[in-house]
């Protein structure tokens, strides 16, 4: 059942030292900036953080970098102009990087979500990012190993909950947070609007409430 | 010689009407801009949509809309929005009819090294590039043939970190167009200013100039 806690701060309780946190976004589109701050004022480290890039500019996931709270990072797409706080880290050995291909990490976090085992990926295979993994040729085709990326907490950001805990995601928003939701134990959205029961028409539900554990509103930026 | 924007109108020429079309960053974005009126082209960005507009400005910019460079864009009228496992199960489902990649290096068979420079003190970020490069039906590379040291991007053998195995089929270049067999033949279509022997003693790659 899903909880509405009243504050990001509530919303974030639990996460310990040494999690493994999904954090939803692309960028800064759909990155839940409000939660990250508030597991920042949590003051839980060493954590192992899944995203699709490791922090743009100073707030969010790049603050956490900063802070030194992270200790692994598995992501696509690293180094962008404004990853300073992670180019920092990474150059002076502070951050562990896993790199996988964004179509494998997509796919890796889809397969926890639903019970996969691990699946058989042409992304990848004859390059250095499949080295050391097992690989397959089928039917002519040559295949690379990739196994589900499971996660304690998912933080994402959806744009509206209903009070049941179904969400809906705006335009390009959405990237990570549908499979994120399904990937991990702990289920956190933030959200600018909830409405009623009902308020969502049930065949718009982009994440059902199965895959939510709390949700927390906060204000438009 | 051509320039950019003759190179981009080229790619985009070569683009069948209605195709589903991947235009990675950098130089590829360009082909955007030349697709004729009315050709139903359908822009897919791997962060989950198809029916991608123009670059957004002024008002238009909308945070939650941006294309794979982060970029803000604009939305088409039949535009649609999902998730990154369905974004990239398009591409590696084989329903993506193109992609158009940059390149540091393209081999005479078709493998595409466009994502790492292999020096140790650079952060590698590989993206979509891998998805892309083997999960659309074709890929095509825009780069300009020769390096800022002259030596060919067209090569026997990629010495830079590859993204993908025999997967490019045309190269489009300031010089030349090639079309690869993924076998190793490389056929020249088109030159731009440039003799095939002279080609030829730049580009350490047997070309086949006759007619497919």
């Amino acid at each position: 059942m899903t909880t509405f806690p009243a504050t990001a701060r509530e919303a974030v309780a639990g996460i310990a030292d040494g999690a493994t946190v999904m954090l939803g976004g692309f960028g800064a589109a759909g990155q839940p900036v409000e939660l990250i701050e508030a597991l920042i004022d949590t003051g839980a480290g060493d954590l192992t953080v899944v995203n699709n890039n490791a922090g743009n500019g100073d707030r969010g996931l790049a603050a956490l970098i900063a802070l030194g709270r992270v200790r692994r990072i598995i992501c696509s797409f690293p180094r962008q102009p404004d990853s300073w706080h992670f180019d920092r880290r990474y150059r002076a050995g502070e951050i562990e990087l896993e790199l996988v291909p964004q179509g494998n990490l997509a796919e890796r976090i889809r397969a926890a979500g639903a019970g996969i085992g691990g699946f058989f990926t042409p992304t990848g295979y004859g390059t250095p990012l499949a080295e050391g993994k097992e690989t397959r040729v089928i039917d002519g085709r040559g295949y690379v190993l990739e196994y589900p990326l499971a996660a304690d907490y998912a933080l994402i950001a959806a744009h509206t909950a209903d009070a049941a805990g179904n969400l809906v995601y705006r335009k390009t928003a959405r990237n990570f947070g549908p499979i994120m939701a399904a990937a991990a134990r702990t289920t956190v959205a933030q959200v600018r609007a909830v409405v009623p029961v009902g308020g969502i028409d049930p065949e718009h539900v982009v994440t059902p409430s199965i895959y939510v554990d709390r949700v927390v509103r906060v204000e438009a930026p | 010689m051509i320039g950019t924007d003759e190179l981009a109108a080229l790619v985009a020429a070569d683009i069948p009407p209605g195709a589903y079309v991947n235009l990675g960053i950098g130089l590829p974005t360009r082909v955007a801009d030349h697709f004729a009126a009315g050709s139903g082209v359908v822009l897919h960005t791997e962060n989950g949509m198809l029916g991608m507009g123009p670059q957004a400005h002024g008002d238009d910019v909308d945070p939650d809309l941006v294309n794979a460079g982060k970029v803000p864009v604009t939305e088409l009228p039949g535009a649609a929005y999902f998730h990154h496992a369905d974004s990239f199960a398009m591409m590696r489902g084989g329903h993506l009819d193109c992609c158009v990649l940059g390149a540091y290096q393209v081999s005479a068979d078709g493998d595409l090294a466009n994502w790492h420079t292999g020096r140790p003190d650079d952060i590698p970020a590989v993206g979509g590039a891998m998805d892309l490069a083997i999960g659309a039906r074709e890929t095509f590379v825009m780069m300009t043939l020769f390096a800022k040291d002259g030596t060919s991007k067209l090569v026997p053998a990629c010495t830079y970190p590859l993204t993908g195995v025999r997967c490019v089929s045309r190269v489009y270049t300031d010089h030349a167009v090639f079309l690869l067999d993924r076998a190793g033949g490389v056929r020249v279509r088109e030159l731009f200013g440039i003799t095939l022997d002279e080609l030829r003693r730049r580009v350490p790659v047997p070309l086949d100039a006759g007619p497919a």
